[in-house]
């Protein structure tokens, strides 16, 4: 069964008929604008994903962002979600950037190919908002992120070993901890 | 004009260094609230440095409940992840169930009957009253008003009883499955959740008339803890807290889902973006959510609760008893799971706090090859500590209270 590639229904099935030109056309403006940065590009219908996916080079996604947030025809200012998958493969990981326009209503993803001791530049500038989404990113996948001001680790502890969401890491890779983690006054320092 | 600003600077320093008011004399105090403190909603933790009772500034802790829900949705079949989602946002459990099955169906191109739909959209209904009542009562509760919590929390019971009448739990509900429901819900079901939603009516308008106007309760949310429109798209705020600030966006209008198309319901937005915004917000929300379900229990027919799609279909106890295929098909089905064909897809609902995300990356097989899951506490108490930045350490409470956050979504 692995290998049926059905096209997915979209939500309600209304997203493709309903946002298929506005997103074909946002596609030709990127490819335009952007064409040396854009490595591929995934289409609803074409390819299994309900939105369109688009993958652009690591050094020019934020200029990407920054675009396709305040231009007219885009207008994709919601972040909705930021995260990474580990594909176990050359380059490792993706990043995944789920937007959402609050005045078209449509969504778009974003993807980046990052290798695994690579660094990537952070989405803070664009939302500020993504600042624990990238600790949850280095947390969970061991993506560094080129200057963030605050790279800690955010769901587990600080004293924590290794990267729970890659795939080599064990279901039950306990670590238990016998003392509170300590406050950390520079936290506190104007 | 120079040497004026800096002899009145000057003055005002030595107003401010002999200030005999200034019992602390300007000395920090860093306190440390939570990880189980009774005015945290959960185990989280706020680090706070004083100033007397200014504080100065802050940082937020949490993952004290992590745990590990994604790297079990890469290890688990999507039948056995379905009660990992109960306990995501367990205020409104049926309706993380909702997003997590919609989210599967998605993928795989199910199709359900209209029962299955309607009485989902109830069950996200009740949930979303349930969780928004806990949600006003005890951010009362943490400013004194212990009455009003009362009046919420028996309707709240009132809510859970007819939750435990659909699935026998009534907390953590794991009502969905993919394609279909665990139950059907059983006869007259939708009479009682008119009544209560009747009875319920009735009773958010008395405890907008003992809340709202109360004096004391305006003087401890009004202008506290705002954030402002801007502030909320940059820290990707939802759902009510984002509409107390005039983000005009629900997910049930602008991107209709289940039946909502075939609803009428308008969507409160406030301007302020403040404590008591996020409260006169929840209480319309009530409302509406309460004539939703009022309309829903008119339009629902009976019929049946499983999509027909073999891939999915839990087979009924008579066929798995009486039929070989039908024990193999159930041996099959629980021991090694269904199949969800390659692709990914991100499903959001509106869910009691914001907007309920599941992204799922299927490349083949039972188990799924990545289980995002965001949750909107996530986001929401990132804007925590400038929310609370330069404010009373008395309105941290009322700020927390009002944007509710949940741990179990947070740390997943």
């Amino acid at each position: 069964m692995s290998d049926v590639r059905t096209p997915i229904p979209s939500n309600g099935g209304d997203w493709l008929p309903k946002f298929g030109g506005l997103w074909k056309s946002q596609i030709e403006i990127l490819k335009d604008k952007f064409s040396a940065s854009i490595e591929e590009v995934m289409f609803p219908g074409d390819d299994p994903t309900d939105v369109p996916v688009v993958y652009v080079k690591k050094d020019s996604i934020i200029e990407v962002l920054k675009f396709v947030k305040d231009e007219a025809q885009f207008q994709y200012n919601f972040l909705a979600d930021y995260t990474a998958i580990d594909e176990e493969a050359q380059p490792r990981f993706e990043v995944v950037y789920n937007l959402f326009s609050h005045s078209k209503f449509s969504r778009i993803r974003f993807k980046v190919r990052c290798g695994e001791n690579e660094e990537m530049p952070t989405l803070i500038p664009v939302w500020i908002g993504a600042n624990w989404a990238e600790r949850e990113i280095w947390d969970m996948f061991g993506i560094r992120f080129k200057d963030h001001p605050d790279l800690r680790r955010i769901l587990m502890d600080q004293r924590w070993v290794g990267h729970p969401l890659r795939k080599d890491y064990p279901l039950r890779g306990y670590q238990v901890f016998t003392t509170p983690e300590p406050i950390d006054p520079k936290l506190l320092q104007d | 004009m120079d040497h004026f600003q800096q002899s009145l600077n000057k003055t005002m320093d030595l107003r401010i260094e002999k200030d005999p008011d200034d019992l602390w004399d300007d000395s920090k105090v860093i306190i440390n609230i939570g990880p189980t403190h009774p005015a945290m909603h959960g185990a989280f933790r706020c680090m706070a440095k004083l100033n007397g009772e200014v504080i100065e500034s802050s940082y937020s802790e949490f993952g004290y409940t992590h745990r590990a829900k994604e790297k079990l949705g890469e290890n688990r079949t999507y039948h056995q992840f379905v009660v990992y989602t109960d306990r995501l946002n367990y205020c409104s459990a049926l309706i993380n169930n909702v997003g997590y099955s919609m989210a599967v169906e998605k993928l795989m191109g199910v199709e359900l009957p209209t029962r299955c739909v309607w009485i989902r959209m109830m069950a996200s209904e009740i949930a979303r009253v349930a969780d928004h009542l806990i949600c006003i009562g005890i951010s009362a509760v943490d400013l004194g008003a212990f009455s009003f919590f009362l009046y919420g929390f028996h309707q709240r019971e009132e809510a859970y009883t007819l939750i435990e009448k659909l699935c026998g739990a009534r907390l953590t509900t794991s009502y969905t499955r993919v394609g279909g429901l665990m139950h059907d819900a059983p006869d007259g079901w939708e009479k009682e959740v008119k009544a209560w939603a009747i009875k319920t009516r009735s009773v958010i308008d008395e405890m907008d008339k003992l809340l709202t106007d109360n004096k004391i309760w305006r003087i401890r949310t009004e202008g506290v803890a705002t954030f402002n429109k801007e502030q909320c798209l940059a820290y990707s705020y939802t759902g009510p807290s984002a509409r107390a600030a005039g983000v005009n966006i629900d997910l049930r209008r602008d991107q209709p889902y289940m039946y909502y198309r075939n609803v009428e319901f308008d969507v409160p937005t406030a301007q302020n973006g403040d404590s008591f915004d996020r409260y006169i917000v929840r209480i319309e929300e009530i409302k509406q959510s309460l004539n939703i379900l009022i309309q829903c229990a008119e339009k629902i027919q009976k019929g049946p609760i499983w999509s027909e799609d073999k891939r999915v279909r839990i087979p009924d106890k008579d066929v798995v008893y009486n039929t070989m295929e039908g024990m193999i098909h159930h041996f099959k089905f629980f021991m090694t799971g269904f199949d969800v064909p390659q692709g990914e897809a991100y499903t959001q609902v509106e869910g009691g706090n914001g907007e309920m995300g599941f992204y799922i990356v299927s490349k083949g097989g039972p188990r799924a090859h990545r289980m995002r899951i965001r949750g909107p506490s996530f986001w929401h108490y990132q804007g925590f500590d400038p929310m609370i930045k330069g404010k009373l350490i008395g309105d941290l409470v009322a700020a927390l209270g009002s944007i509710n956050v949940i741990a179990g979504e947070m740390d997943r």
